[in-house]
């Protein structure tokens, strides 16, 4: 840990909610309307946390307790990430797998909030997000073992900071460039963007992540809301390690890398919500199921 | 050895008086404090042998080829921990559970159980082969009995004999291998010379004799069956720990085989192999299960496979003299197998609670039981985060042993075998929570889905204070892994073959720090929501449906419906028949949709081997006439064909 891991900390819990202002702003310039304000999730937070709440009378603490232990497991995950060459606040052999089973955390978390409703529609998406998660976690695994591999390091700031241009023989690179395709996969299906969820439905119906958290107000919906953000970050952050390996020896530089590849990732994201239509749910799996893919594929090149 | 000698003298005991207490409700008392002395005195002794405190009692007995030859070490210790802890909180469950009135003969109950729990305590402590097969044997004749309870029911019986039936087959292995182990003419472990027969021989017998017992993967079939007819408490101490002497059995088997030389890469493979299967197929098939018991069996499945891939994946680290890799793989089965024992007989001991409340294990018939049985389900969500091993809880740890070791083993000869490891473990990850948020959400949260549910009272104290205890363990020990490593560190190492524990090892104090700091920040946050709501309005409203205002307990998905897009996605695997009846004609009278998996391995493999082995037996029945004559002629026969052989082998 050094100051820097500190700052890309204040960084991403600040930060988080800009990143959706960004992919919708995107989403508006293509689409040709102006948008809402990029600091839009800001203001929808500070006014939900002025609320009092609302809990359905089917509900048990189990409900009141799930926004809660989705933010701090979230925040406790974001300890692991690194930004770009500039090492977590924790990091140690394994960590990717405290990453992957602290947003499984989340993940329960959420989807027994969504059960405790009783709701139709809370239960689907429920089970839509716990199918997708099966697939998806083999993928981000095994896409970050093999740059377990390639770098020969066991944590995640150490492997992100062993990648630098001069070091990747061209095998190395076609694997990076496998890896952060699966890692993206992974984003957008976590995150719930199209082509696996859509952000912006009104029908019940067709939603995922959105549908498990139609019952919470005040509060819990800003919790939620945040940590959603801050599992985007957590992403985009391992994402942008990947697709920038440049490395510099001036920490202030690796940070300004760092974030500049999260904004690329989170522009990517707006692009793609642009240009094409959420996946119909049957072929959502064969996505992941390509990512696991991917992932398989950069191992094959790197384990020789 | 004086604690051992008392374990057993106590268990003896109370498996004595209440037998003879018979009927009487005082045999549920007396029963259940011998399983709390019996444990305590068992825990003492495990403990000690942990600490150091290494014993060998060898005393004749006058059974060819057989000493009642018993010795603690690390390993023995560990597992007698185990067993004592989980047997002694199942018999206080049990006491809760039982419910005496006057015609069910809770004696012989008590009488069976203790004797079970005393011959798991003789299994991990035997240095005869014996020895350990008389208890082997003891231990499932006596869990055979405690299965067939309820032997009023059709299912129980089947499932009884579904149970003797692969538990003798497994015997039969191990019975095979132990002669194989003794040609040199001793039956004890230390003297053993299993190179004479082909170490490979011995391995894969091992592994299919002590692999029935631990449900590997196809020899499964009885686990599913078994572990759900028997009462409550006996699940719990058969999925918990008596599964977990079959794994003790390998390791106790590998310790020999590779005493003098590292074993061949193939065995690290053919474990690494069985674990991955073993551990994605069980939760698959727990996922598709709407009987509690059923799924929590199903369960148990997988978790050994988790085992079994931290047993293989360490052996892969010996054959390759990768040592962190060796260190963690075991280190990861052995903590793999204490935290399985805590939550999954917490999951038993719930799923009790459950039938005993509302008299049903159908998931899809419950639902809303937070309200009625807090504290059951409260015990019922930590146990169901632990399985899934999400931190800060103690199922995390294990796993995450068994991902360092496999991600350190990329770099050597075994990587394809860590790549299938690291794959499937995120596989059962991701699987685990999509079945306990099932299992748990289902039965625990919503609104009841029938009058069984709404009617549900919360469980007496006797049993909701054994559950309490393994909760709070699970919670503690998710935080202080660190501490049973090193408590471990001697079986391990001995285990491994290494001189030292690996630096790896000190990513586990990150992870309780991280557990630490993730509880911390839950509590933080709790007390900040309160302070923000102080004084605003907190409303009651009815649950969101879209505008329309009379929700009512059948709109919520189900079990079955949960579970419909893994289930179909993997139907190929899985084998699962729809029978759906669709509603006819403008008013429609009747409609209905069922799902059902059983065992493909017990459809498909198993049914029709013992289909031809009854074809087989009906050919052959003119053999058996009845008269004495024909069988006088058989043995003339059989001593005339010995005769011809025993000289026609002579020049």
């Amino acid at each position: 840990m050094t100051l820097y891991s500190l700052i890309h900390l204040a960084l991403a819990l600040a930060g988080a909610p800009l990143l959706l202002g960004i992919v919708n702003r995107i989403k508006a310039k293509i689409g040709g309307r102006t948008g809402q304000p990029l600091l839009q999730l800001y203001y929808d937070l500070a006014k939900l946390l002025r609320k009092g709440a609302v809990y359905s009378e089917t509900t048990t603490w189990v409900f009141r307790a799930g926004p809660l232990v989705g933010l701090a497991a979230v925040v406790v995950a974001l300890l692991v990430v690194p930004l770009g060459g500039v090492p977590a606040v924790a990091s140690f052999t394994g960590d990717l797998v405290l990453l992957a089973y602290m947003l499984g955390l989340m993940r329960l978390a959420t989807v027994l909030a969504a059960l405790d409703t009783g709701s139709a529609f809370e239960g689907m998406g429920a089970s839509r997000e716990v199918q997708f998660a099966a697939l998806a976690e083999p993928a981000m695994l095994l896409g970050l073992a093999s740059m377990a591999v390639l770098t020969g390091k066991l944590s995640l700031s150490a492997m992100l900071a062993a990648l630098s241009p001069a070091a990747l023989p061209p095998l190395a690179a076609a694997a990076l460039l496998l890896v952060g395709a699966a890692v993206f996969i992974v984003l957008l299906a976590e995150n719930s963007r199209i082509p696996f969820d859509d952000p912006n439905t009104h029908l019940e119906l067709t939603m995922i992540h959105e549908v498990m958290v139609l019952d919470h107000t005040g509060p819990d919906f800003a919790a939620i809301q945040y940590g959603a953000a801050l599992k985007l970050w957590t992403y985009a952050a391992v994402l942008s390690g990947i697709i920038l390996p440049i490395r510099t020896n001036c920490p202030w530089c690796d940070l300004l890398v760092g974030a500049g590849g999260v904004a690329v990732v989170v522009v990517a994201v707006g692009l793609v919500e642009s240009g094409m239509a959420r996946l119909r749910m049957l072929r959502v799996p064969q996505l992941l199921l390509a990512a696991v893919v991917l992932s398989l594929l950069a191992l094959v090149l790197v384990l020789r | 050895m004086d604690m051992y000698i008392l374990f057993i003298a106590v268990l003896a005991a109370g498996a004595l008086v209440s037998l003879v207490l018979g009927r009487r409700a005082v045999a549920n008392t007396i029963g259940a404090a011998a399983s709390v002395l019996g444990g305590a005195a068992g825990l003492a002794c495990g403990l000690a042998a942990l600490a150091g405190q290494d014993w060998d009692l060898n005393l004749p007995w006058n059974v060819p080829m057989g000493s009642l030859h018993v010795a603690m070490d690390g390993l023995s210790g560990f597992f007698l921990a185990v067993i004592s802890l989980i047997c002694a909180l199942a018999g206080v469950y049990g006491s809760g559970y039982l419910r005496p009135n006057g015609r069910t003969h809770l004696g012989s109950v008590w009488c069976f159980y203790l004797l079970l729990f005393a011959s798991m305590g003789v299994v991990v402590a035997a240095r005869n082969a014996m020895l350990f097969l008389v208890a082997w044997e003891a231990m499932s004749l006596t869990s055979f009995l405690l299965v067939m309870f309820d032997h009023h029911r059709a299912e129980v019986v089947r499932a009884g004999w579904t149970y003797l039936i692969a538990t003798h087959l497994g015997t039969a292995f191990l019975l095979v291998m132990f002669l194989l182990c003794g040609r040199g003419g001793s039956m004890e472990f230390d003297a053993m010379d299993p190179q004479a027969a082909g170490a490979g021989v011995i391995f894969l017998l091992a592994m299919i004799g002590f692999g029935t017992k631990a449900g590997f993967l196809p020899l499964h079939v009885w686990l599913p069956e078994a572990h759900p007819a028997a009462p409550s408490h006996v699940s719990a101490v058969m999925s918990g720990v008596m599964i977990k002497t079959g794994i003790y059995g390998l390791l106790r088997m590998l310790e020999i085989l590779t005493l003098q030389s590292p074993p061949p890469a193939w065995w690290g493979v053919a474990l690494v192999a069985t674990g991955a299967v073993s551990g994605v197929m069980g939760i698959l098939l727990a996922l598709a299960q709407h009987d509690l018991k059923r799924l929590l069996a199903y369960s148990s499945v997988e978790n050994v496979g988790i085992i079994t891939l931290g047993i293989g994946i360490g052996l892969l680290g010996r054959s390759s003299g990768n040592d962190a890799m060796a260190v963690l793989g075991f280190s990861g089965a052995l903590l793999h197998v204490l935290n399985h024992a805590l939550f999954k007989s917490l999951l038993f001991m719930g799923a009790g609670a459950v039938l005993h409340a509302t008299g049903t294990r159908e998931i899809n018939r419950l639902g809303g039981l937070m309200k009625r049985m807090g504290t059951t389900g409260a015990m019922f969500l930590i146990a169901s985060a632990a399985i899934c091993g999400l931190p800060p809880l103690n199922g995390f740890v294990g796993e995450f042993c068994i991902y360092v070791a496999s991600l350190s083993a990329l770099e050597g000869g075994a990587a394809w075998a860590a790549v299938a490891a690291i794959g499937s473990l995120a596989m059962i990850g991701g699987l685990a929570v999509a079945c306990f948020a099932k299992a748990f959400g289902i039965v625990f949260l919503g609104s009841p889905r029938s009058e069984e549910a709404k009617a549900a009272h919360e469980a007496p104290a006797s049993m909701r204070v054994p559950m309490i205890i393994l909760a709070v363990l699970c919670v503690v020990m998710g935080l202080c892994q660190p501490l049973i490593v090193a408590s471990l560190r001697g079986s391990v190492l001995g285990l491994a073959a290494a001189p030292r524990p690996p630096e790896a090892l000190q990513a586990l104090w990150w992870v309780s720090a991280a557990g630490a700091a993730f509880i911390v920040l839950l509590i933080a946050l709790a007390l900040l929501r309160r302070r923000v709501l102080k004084g605003r309005n907190v409303a009651k409203g009815i649950t969101w449906d879209c505008g329309y205002a009379a929700p009512d307990a059948r709109m919520q998905y189900t079990a079955s419906s949960f579970a419909m897009p893994l289930v179909v996605m993997f139907r190929a695997l899985l084998g699962t028949k729809d029978t759906i009846e669709r509603p006819q004609g403008l008013l429609p009278q009747s409609a209905c949709a069922q799902t059902h998996t059983d065992d493909p391995f017990s459809r498909r493999v198993f049914r029709p081997v013992f289909l031809a082995v009854g074809w087989l037996g009906e050919r052959l029945k003119w053999v058996q006439q009845g008269r004495n004559q024909l069988y006088v002629l058989y043995v003339a026969l059989t001593v005339l064909v010995l005769l011809v052989w025993k000289l026609g082998g002579r020049p």
